[in-house]
């Protein structure tokens, strides 16, 4: 984990690199490319097989429920909703992150992000993926699906548009759709180089096709910048949209515990948070798997540490603020919801979620713990597990104890339940693997113009300060990076 | 727009050559070799670059992408179809009173009219974009050029077609020599001896 050079301190005069190791545009080109040409590592298979052995549980699990029907899970009476929608809002929320690096932090000139936002990216699409078996499986009943459609059917019956389920379908699977679009014309230009160094004629046709004859004439460019930029415009309202709906699939019930206002802001922050954490598990594997320590830089890591600490805090923020107005509120039921979640039956979770998603985050206050690679994988993985419990948390003990007594009871997961969940991470893990075996890991496109020798203006701007007549010349601003090909 | 510049079947035919590709070194000399181009009077040109080296239209002379207007028409386009499906299924389709609610519920309706006018917007640009570049265009004559290869890693073109008023063989080759580029080649129309990706050399 040796670093080559330290780029998380701003110098004093002018900022730090981007990306460190002297790249050029040639050795960028390679260092992307190579991991896609080169014969299959040993530790992809490590990686992959697993995976795939745990996506054939899911195909069991999925298998067996509709087989069996939801009797296998352990839903119960009261808790009507369990491990499928708690898998769904999990799913869901990892994505954000994706798009929050791919889209947002592009309208706010973040370059950093060029690095990660391919991968990124990916597995927003992978973790929408996921997300969306769970609300096709979740009745059993898999030939129903299409009711979540407004398709004309032989019952002459429609969906009800002022239901929050029905925008979340809609709000989804467009959420999916467009990352898909993000992503692929993201790697237009990326496949176009694979397809350039291709040594066979298979992959030369294989990546030829994806790459759509893309040439880079600045003429395209011109129209591709256009609708990249347009598309993040669109993708920052729309993923700010996608877990505000999910969280109305809660809020807009009357049971308390769901019933509050909080609802939209926390979910996204809840979702921003578990992303990057789920980003961060990702890059700090595959930075040492495809040896881009150099690409991905501890500045990279040490930027999302931040994000995860702001949106950490929001969370924290978030369950305080909704155990205040439980009890502000006056309400006993409300109350009784908090009360319960807290010292019930079901306390261990929500002490899980406290400790994992408010008390982890803190240790990135200090630039050390920011740096250190060990913790922060370690806080990753905590963050991960505990946002997954903050979604299991919503649902269960909201719904394991509601107004009548009589209705009370606990909710036990099933080896069913388990092995959807663990099904769905193998669904997403092999299309990750997949995608670091085939695809451009790196939008190497777009990292080549944060290289300072992409500016055609390179050393220009000091012309300025230069005082006319002064006989100073302009150092070239970039030497590090080793302008032109050193 | 330039889309003309590109379509290379029609515009090609009755030429031998393709036109001069010249490669520069630095994206500053290609800043530069541009606007020497757009101010020399080319019209029929193009600069190749493996990632958009910023503002290279100004020195190109290009207007701005027409795309966001596309976008704006297939954004209200989707969420207008939208919000009018949503309303004929609740008005006319299957008119269900639900909570005694009225039946044209339209603040119901704007999340899906949200989502699918942001659906419409994104196939748009996609498409758009798409349609704007003629992409997918897998046949190239600059494809034969060997060179041009690094157009993906390295390499910043500048090429200037046969049919330009202004192209002459001899003299747009030594044109953009003088204006630093580091290899001029003439690159053919049709396919020399070999078959498929051959080398089209100067």
């Amino acid at each position: 984990m040796a670093q080559s050079q330290d780029n998380t301190h701003e110098p004093v005069a002018g900022r730090a690199p981007l990306i460190v190791g002297g790249y050029d545009f040639r050795s960028l080109t390679e260092a992307v490319a190579v991991p896609v040409e080169r014969k299959t590592p040993i530790g992809w298979w490590f990686f992959f097989l697993p995976s795939l052995a745990m996506l054939g549980l899911f195909g069991v699990s999925i298998g067996w429920l509709f087989w069996e029907g939801t009797g296998i899970w352990g839903l119960n009476n009261p808790v009507n909703w369990g491990f499928a929608i708690v898998n769904f809002v999990f799913w869901v929320g990892i994505g954000h992150a994706g798009t929050l690096i791919s889209a947002i932090l592009f309208l706010f000139r973040q370059k950093w992000r060029t690095s990660i936002n391919r991968a990124a990216e990916a597995m927003t699409i992978f973790a929408v993926m996921c997300a969306l078996v769970f609300p096709g499986i979740h009745v059993g009943r898999v030939w129903v699906a299409y009711w979540m459609f407004p398709l004309p059917n032989q019952m002459d019956m429609w969906p009800n548009f002022r239901s929050p389920l029905i925008w979340d379908v809609f709000a989804v699977s467009i959420y999916g759709t467009v990352s898909l679009m993000f992503w692929y014309v993201g790697l237009i230009p990326d496949l176009a180089t694979i397809r350039d160094r291709a040594k066979t004629r298979i992959r030369k046709i294989a990546y030829g096709i994806f790459a759509l004859g893309w040439r880079g004439s600045h003429r395209n460019w011109l129209h591709y910048e256009r609708a990249y930029l347009m598309l993040a415009g669109l993708a920052t309202p729309l993923v700010l949209s996608v877990h505000s709906v999910v969280s109305m699939d809660f809020a807009t019930a009357q049971l308390p515990g769901w019933h509050t206002t909080i609802f939209p802001p926390y979910f996204v922050a809840g979702a921003i948070f578990s992303g990057f954490a789920m980003v961060m598990t990702l890059m700090l594997i595959c930075r040492v798997l495809f040896r881009m320590e150099d690409i991905i830089t501890m500045r990279h890591l040490e930027n999302m540490a931040k994000i995860m600490l702001l949106t950490g805090c929001m969370v924290g923020y978030a369950y305080g603020i909704e155990m205040f107005i439980a009890w502000y509120s006056g309400n006993p039921y409300e109350q009784f919801a908090f009360a319960n979640r807290a010292l019930g039956p079901y306390a261990w979770a929500y002490w899980i979620m406290v400790s994992c998603n408010v008390i982890t985050p803190q240790l990135f206050w200090f630039k050390k713990m920011r740096n250190h690679i060990g913790w922060l994988f370690i806080s990753s993985i905590l963050i991960n597990i505990g946002m997954w419990f903050e979604r299991f948390v919503i649902v269960t003990s909201s719904l394991h104890r509601d107004f009548l007594p009589a209705n009370w009871d606990y909710y036990q997961a099933t080896f069913w339940d388990f092995a959807s969940l663990i099904g769905s991470f193998g669904l997403f893990f092999t299309m990750f693997c997949l995608f670091a075996r085939f695809l451009p890991m790196v939008a190497t496109a777009e990292v080549k113009t944060v290289l300072p020798e992409a500016d055609p203006h390179q050393g220009e701007e000091l012309v300025r300060v230069v005082p006319a007549g002064s006989g100073v010349e302009p150092s070239p601003q970039a030497a590090p990076a080793g302008g032109g090909g050193s | 727009m330039g889309l003309m510049t590109l379509d290379v079947p029609e515009a090609a035919a009755g030429y031998s050559h393709y036109g001069v590709l010249a490669r520069f070194e630095t994206a500053k000399a290609l800043y530069r070799a541009c606007e020497a181009v757009r101010d020399a009077g080319y019209s029929k040109w193009d600069a190749l670059t493996p990632f958009p080296v910023h503002g290279l239209e100004k020195a190109m002379g290009l207007k701005p992408s027409k795309l966001p207007f596309l976008v704006l028409a297939t954004g209200l386009s989707g969420a207008g179809l939208g919000f009018a499906l949503q309303s004929w299924v609740h008005i006319k389709a299957y008119p269900l009173v639900i909570s005694g609610k009225p039946l044209f519920t339209w603040p119901a309706f704007v999340p899906v009219t949200f989502e699918l006018g942001v659906l419409g917007a994104a196939l748009g640009a996609v498409l758009g974009m798409f349609a704007f570049n003629k992409l997918p265009t897998y046949h190239h004559p600059l494809f034969r050029s060997e060179n041009f290869t690094r157009v993906t890693d390295d390499g910043l073109f500048i090429a200037i077609e046969a049919w330009d008023p202004k192209y002459d063989d001899r003299d747009t080759a030594e044109f953009l020599s003088g204006l630093g580029a580091v290899e001029v080649e003439h690159v053919p129309i049709d396919d020399p001896a070999e078959d498929g990706d051959g080398v089209g050399a100067a």
